[in-house]
């Protein structure tokens, strides 16, 4: 599983770090950083949260 | 008030268990439901799941509709929430229909005109723009819920010049009358209250958010309402409650919006401001709510609350179709209520539920700078987190809030990090 945000799209709102601090942060330059772009499988259900709960549609999973 | 229902936290959601309903119907499909849908498909729910909704479109997301797609920046296309890959992918069905009435007993509903039945119903049928008592047929004035009233607008703005005229400096209101600033616009905000968004966000930080649209060049009556419009066939002036008449070439109403309950009159369902749910988002036998639509006892703060959010939607729609699956003992819907506005460059946040007299500590940046973080508190307790352009503060202060800390606490981490 790969995590794929589209930084166009994404407000920095931190609603994923919310989620998931082990995967996405956002940091005092107020800008996203996805600490690990594949994260094992147990965090699907995390990944499939953050997916549907970022308000810009920013985040994606490529299988 | 309604039944608490019991906590439960142990429950595992992704099991489903001898409750495991034959099918799930949703009535409205839009955010709660098709948040919903998806969340219990991906539990692995196998059944049917079929969407019930009015609108002709494929469900698409509203936030964009009072900023990008008005703007002119997104096709309609990019504020889609779900593709038709991923509707045949997940098996879901949909369905446009309008939903009539509501037999619970008989597990039926009335779908324009013909009886259906049901085994699972999750209501999801959000809420509708108020309407002015005079003027709102008058062409030109307009409300914006859907996206049909979203390109309706923007088509408006294309060939009609002349001053916008926004009734009510609600977060709707304010979205949209920036967004027609940044188009060139001459804006005016009429709002009833005298600081806008004050019952919301209190006096102090309703009157950083009125100075956001002063500096930018969106004139903001406050303190009067709006008594009438008036205009021959297109709208030409509106009328003050003071008497004074302002003239509008466009008109947008944005005063709030009332839940779509009409069509369960009648029916066993409690309904209240919203359809009435219990702490674990159930309304009746077999029957949940979510979203905008829906009233439940939040036990987080010992109160019935019914939140207009977009996260909310998503949360407690997720929330109320498992409920469907899960039997006695599944557990509380208790979110920290959170929302965003965009208005302009800011990006405003709360995150809890704060009462407008709460205790205001700025946490980071200043209200001169239009970059702040500030808590509420009430004897002590941390209320809520708002941000003006502070994002990772909002969360992380919303985080405090989920731990139950004490202003004391907030202001230890605000130290720390300063
Ligand atoms: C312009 C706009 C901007 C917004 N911006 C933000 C924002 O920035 N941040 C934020 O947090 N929130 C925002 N919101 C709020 C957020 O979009 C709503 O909270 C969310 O849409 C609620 O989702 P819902 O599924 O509960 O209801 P809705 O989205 O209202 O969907 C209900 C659906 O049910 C259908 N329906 C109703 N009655 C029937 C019936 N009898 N039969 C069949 N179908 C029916 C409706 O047509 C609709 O499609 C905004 C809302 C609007 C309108
Ligand atoms: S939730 Fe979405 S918009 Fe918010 S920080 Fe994460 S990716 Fe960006």
């Amino acid at each position: 599983m790969k995590i794929v945000v589209d930084y166009d799209l994404c407000e920095s709102n931190a609603i994923c770090m919310d989620i998931a601090p082990e995967v996405f942060e956002v940091r005092d330059d107020d800008f996203l950083y996805v600490l690990n772009e594949t994260p094992s499988e147990d965090m699907r259900p995390k990944m499939d949260e953050a997916v549907q709960r970022c308000p810009k549609q920013a985040i994606s999973i490529k299988e | 008030m309604p039944e608490t229902g019991h906590q439960h936290q142990g429950v595992n959601d992704s099991t489903p268990d001898l409750h495991e309903p034959a099918s799930v119907t949703v009535v409205g499909a839009s955010l709660a439901g098709v948040r919903g849908a998806e969340a219990i498909r991906r539990d692995g729910y196998r059944g049917p799941i079929k969407l019930i909704g009015d609108e002709t479109h494929l469900p698409y997301d509203r936030p964009p509709l009072s900023k990008q797609v008005l703007a002119g920046q997104w096709e309609p296309e990019k504020a889609q929430l779900i593709d038709a890959a991923r509707v045949a992918e997940l098996g879901l069905t949909f369905e446009v229909g309008v939903a009539t009435a509501l037999d619970v007993e008989g597990r039926r509903i009335e779908v324009d005109g013909r009886w259906c039945d049901y085994d699972a119903l999750m209501i999801s049928t959000g809420a509708r723009p108020r309407r002015l008592q005079e003027g709102q047929q008058l062409e030109g004035v307009h409300v914006v819920r859907t996206l049909d009233d979203c390109l309706a607008l923007r088509r408006d703005l294309d060939v009609v010049p002349g001053r916008v005229v926004v009734v009510g400096a609600g977060f709707i209101g304010a979205e949209v009358a920036a967004t027609c600033r940044g188009l060139g616009r001459d804006v005016t905000i009429v709002e009833v209250a005298e600081v806008p968004l004050a019952r919301v966000l209190g006096d102090q930080i309703g009157a950083v958010c009125a100075a956001i649209h002063e500096e930018n060049g969106t004139e903001l009556i406050c303190g009067v309402g709006v008594s009438s419009l008036s205009g021959n066939l297109r709208v030409e002036e509106v009328q003050l409650d003071d008497g004074r008449t302002i003239e509008a070439a466009i008109v947008v109403v944005g005063i709030g919006v009332i839940p779509n309950t009409e069509w369960l009159e009648g029916s066993a369902l409690e309904i209240d401001n919203g359809v009435v749910c219990d702490a674990t988002c159930l309304a009746g036998p077999n029957v949940v709510a979510a979203g905008d639509v829906a009233r439940w006892y939040n036990d987080r703060f010992d109160q019935v609350m019914r939140v207009e959010h977009w996260d909310n939607a998503v949360e407690q729609g997720a929330h109320a179709a498992r409920r469907l699956l899960q039997g006695a003992g599944a557990p509380n819907f208790s979110p920290i209520p959170w929302f965003w506005s965009d208005q302009y460059d800011r990006k405003i946040q709360l995150a809890g539920r704060p009462s407008p007299d709460d205790r205001i500590d700025v946490v980071t940046g200043s209200f001169e700078e239009r970059r702040f973080a500030a808590v509420y508190s009430n004897d002590g307790a941390l209320t809520g987190i708002f941000g003006m352009n502070r994002p990772r503060h909002v969360m992380q202060y919303r985080g405090l809030i989920n731990e139950g800390a004490s202003l004391d606490d907030a202001l230890s981490l605000a130290g720390e990090s300063s």
